[in-house]
């Protein structure tokens, strides 16, 4: 469908938003566009990656980034395996390395891993001669998210310069608040960190943000007010003293949202906690919620992805900054 | 309205550093004017007249750690009668300490302390609550709910937050709400099971003995965290030289640190403990001459910025025991303005010094509107000679408990006349 024919990507893995430029960003966005498009019709099935693998390998659970990846490549024509390597799994014995090494025997053309550990993405992706996704390492990276994130308010708003977001809650422990505060800082958007102490990186300042503990002052004029899940067990006197004070201090509800301007947009990259860190009834508002279609945008963006990532011959040596053992 | 016009008084205020022969006019529960200028010219008709004589008139005296009773241990001591004591000690506000049964540690639970404080107590009664549910030193309390509830700060009385990480994060927390945790800084694995202070006298006596270190590792320990994290840090009650000296530092620092130090901390030392005399098992333990003598240095330079009385009410039969198993704590509501003055007495602090300790310090730390002589403040007051020699009686003690190692000790000083809220709440009935 696209006619980009020689794509300016120049990385072979996806493994972060760190080291993209606004064109990467962009270009990735652009051809999303059209994946959108596609994906609204009654035939969505493109050959793009006809007689290729996808293997979707999975260290931790998960539904929705999973089922997305997986459309995405069956989408594009794609062969595709879901892997999920349990604890147990893990504690046989095989290190990370010897699966890669497993993996990469079978010549597949794409690699989706979702980790629990920082860095381990990486750490495979210089094992493997195909492409290499991050879906998810810890609490380091979670890139697609950030683009389908970015996706959404740019096809809302237009574009992302100039706009000022705030990403509320569990930074501390959110990849996914690290890859959108990499890519609107990079995009030129104003980011905002709103949270208690307890869930804030140390350094945050380094990272391009303004750091607000208090709702109203942090939600002053956003324009999006991105919501972060918290996890149960960050709940309950080890982080925060309990869900009914987090709600009440930093739960977004109608009252803390009148802060920000009038049209701004809810976002949250889900499973959402009902009553922990959104108010029921405003996380289903089509006003001003966009959850449901962050989750469209997340299947065009990986098409996108996919598909560009694609676009390199493989069994090539690795350019970029990523060839480099970091 | 009541007009009231207190005359002939010594004001000091040591907010403001005044310190002139004059008057003072309250108009219901709140202070008018006041100068050595007012009444000059008599007074209008109308005023109630309180011709002080010559005594001082000073903000009422405002006491950030007293144990009550109650809930769960009435028998000890009651809001109602905590607050008798405190209006005979010239104490217009105490500060609760939240180690009850049930622990201060929800919302209702301070309520519940403020509901039956303002119907049962003759003078104010603020709450602190727990900084960890149920003391435990593990999850952190609702800090920011009970504090919209108006717990005045956190504290968890007389444990000790054990973990570092716990604190971290507690004070991490707090920060955001511009809470004050009050900590009471004793690592608990080197206290073990001591009982007083470590040293000859300990070792004499054949009792297991707590080290000034596990005060000072403690104190310097939640300095370090206070650095890291910016929370607002008060040590409940400094009493070795070494934790006064790391304070110091951390004030130096430029830290957001404040102590308080319990008056049996300066007014006696562990000899006190003479023959296993459990009314001088007290916590922070008496410690020896040297770190008394520091607690009295640390006041006069400001590096300890409170006086405490660490009221703890203990009734005779969990005193009545081996000095290992008998209860800790000295009651001090009523004797803490006399046994402070001794440090005027001898001449280590300036009077205005002394009763900024308790008056304008502790409401600045806690964000309370008293502890100041001012047209709008609430008409808390005291009225004092600091010269009256007399000797404390416990028979006369208002308090329900009478667990106290100052009976008989002859001091100078004593209140004349209490008033809270603009009414009068003790009168000397030795002097009407």
């Amino acid at each position: 469908m696209s006619d980009i024919s020689s794509s300016d990507m120049p990385f072979r893995h996806l493994l972060g938003i760190e080291g993209l430029s606004p064109s990467d960003i962009s270009e990735i966005l652009d051809l999303a566009d059209e994946y959108v498009t596609q994906n609204r019709q009654v035939d969505k099935k493109r050959s793009i990656l006809g007689g290729r693998t996808q293997i979707n390998l999975f260290f931790e659970t998960s539904t929705r980034t999973r089922t997305s990846f997986e459309l995405a490549g069956k989408r594009l024509g794609a062969d595709v395996i879901n892997m999920t390597a349990t604890a147990s799994a893990i504690k046989k014995g095989e290190t990370l390395i010897d699966t890669a090494a497993t993996l990469n025997a079978m010549h597949p053309d794409a690699l989706v891993v979702r980790h629990p550990h920082s860095g381990a993405v990486a750490l495979l992706s210089q094992k493997m001669d195909c492409s290499v996704i991050n879906a998810g390492d810890g609490s380091h990276e979670h890139p697609t998210q950030a683009l389908l994130d970015a996706l959404t308010i740019r096809r809302r708003l237009g574009g992302l310069h100039g706009l000022t977001v705030a990403i509320c809650g569990d930074i501390l422990h959110s990849r996914v608040a690290r890859s959108n505060i990499m890519l609107l800082n990079i995009m030129g958007a104003h980011v905002r960190a709103i949270a208690p102490p307890t869930l804030l990186p140390g350094a945050m300042d380094r990272m391009g943000v303004e750091v607000f503990h208090d709702m109203a002052a942090g939600l002053a004029d956003v324009d999006i007010v991105m919501m972060l899940r918290l996890q149960n067990e960050r709940m309950n006197g080890a982080y925060v003293p309990s869900t009914r004070e987090y709600y009440h201090f930093f739960g977004l509800d109608r009252a803390k949202l009148a802060k920000a301007k009038p049209e701004a947009l809810i976002m949250h990259p889900g499973p959402m906690n009902r009553g922990v860190e959104i108010d029921s009834e405003l996380a289903d508002d089509i006003n001003r919620s966009v959850i449901r279609e962050q989750v469209e945008m997340g299947v065009a963006v990986r098409m996108a992805v996919l598909d560009l990532l694609s676009r390199r011959p493989t069994n090539q040596p690795p350019v970029g900054p990523e060839a480099t053992d970091t | 309205m009541s007009l009231v016009a207190y005359i002939n008084a010594r004001l000091i205020d040591p907010a403001s550093g005044l310190d002139c022969t004059g008057g003072l006019s309250t108009e219901g529960g709140r202070i008018t004017e006041l100068g050595a200028d007012l009444f000059a010219d008599g007074v209008p008709d109308g005023m109630e007249v309180v011709d002080c004589g010559g005594r001082v008139l000073c903000p009422g005296l405002i006491d950030m750690r007293v144990f009550v009773g109650e809930p769960g241990a009435e028998h000890k001591e009651t809001l109602a009668s905590a607050s008798q004591a405190a209006a005979a000690g010239g104490v217009t506000c105490i500060i609760v300490q939240p180690n009850t049964d049930p622990v201060i540690d929800e919302v209702a639970l301070v309520e519940y302390v403020k509901r039956q404080a303002r119907d049962k107590a003759v003078v104010r009664i603020h709450p602190m609550a727990a900084i960890t549910k149920g003391l435990a030193g593990e999850q952190m309390a609702e800090l920011g709910l009970l504090a919209e509830a108006d717990a005045v700060a956190f504290t968890d009385a007389d444990r000790t937050v054990a973990k570092a990480q716990v604190m971290r994060r507690v004070l991490s927390y707090a920060s955001a709400f511009n809470l004050l945790i009050c900590h009471y800084p004793e690592e608990p694995s080197l206290a073990g099971s001591g009982v007083m202070n470590a040293g000859e006298i300990a070792m004499r006596l054949g009792l297991p003995g707590i080290p000034t270190q596990a005060e000072t590792i403690m104190v310097e320990r939640d300095l370090r965290l206070v650095e890291m994290t910016g929370g607002r840090y008060h040590v409940a009650a400094l009493s070795t030289a070494q934790a006064i000296e790391a304070v110091q530092r951390g004030k130096a620092r430029g830290l957001p640190v404040t102590a308080a130090a319990a008056v049996h901390s300066f007014a006696l030392n562990e000899s006190a403990v003479g023959e296993y005399r459990s009314f001088a098992k007290t916590a922070p333990p008496l410690r020896n001459e040297a770190d008394r003598q520091a607690v009295v240095a640390g006041l006069a330079d400001g590096t300890i910025d409170v006086i405490c009385s660490c009221h703890d009410p203990q009734d005779a039969e969990s005193k009545r025991l081996p000095f290992e198993l008998a209860a800790t704590g000295i009651i001090g509501l009523e004797t803490m303005l006399p046994l402070a003055l001794e440090l005027y007495h001898n001449g280590a602090m300036s009077l205005s010094d002394l009763l900024a300790t308790m008056t304008s310090r502790p409401a600045e730390l806690l964000g309370l509107r008293g502890g100041k002589l001012s047209p709008g403040a609430p008409a808390d007051l005291l009225v004092f000679d600091p010269d009256k020699p007399w000797r404390i009686d416990e028979d006369r003690f208002h308090s329900k408990s009478k667990n106290t190692p100052y009976h008989d000790r002859p001091v100078q000083g004593r209140p004349w006349r209490t008033i809270v809220d603009g009414k009068m709440v003790y009168s000397d009935p030795d002097e009407d």
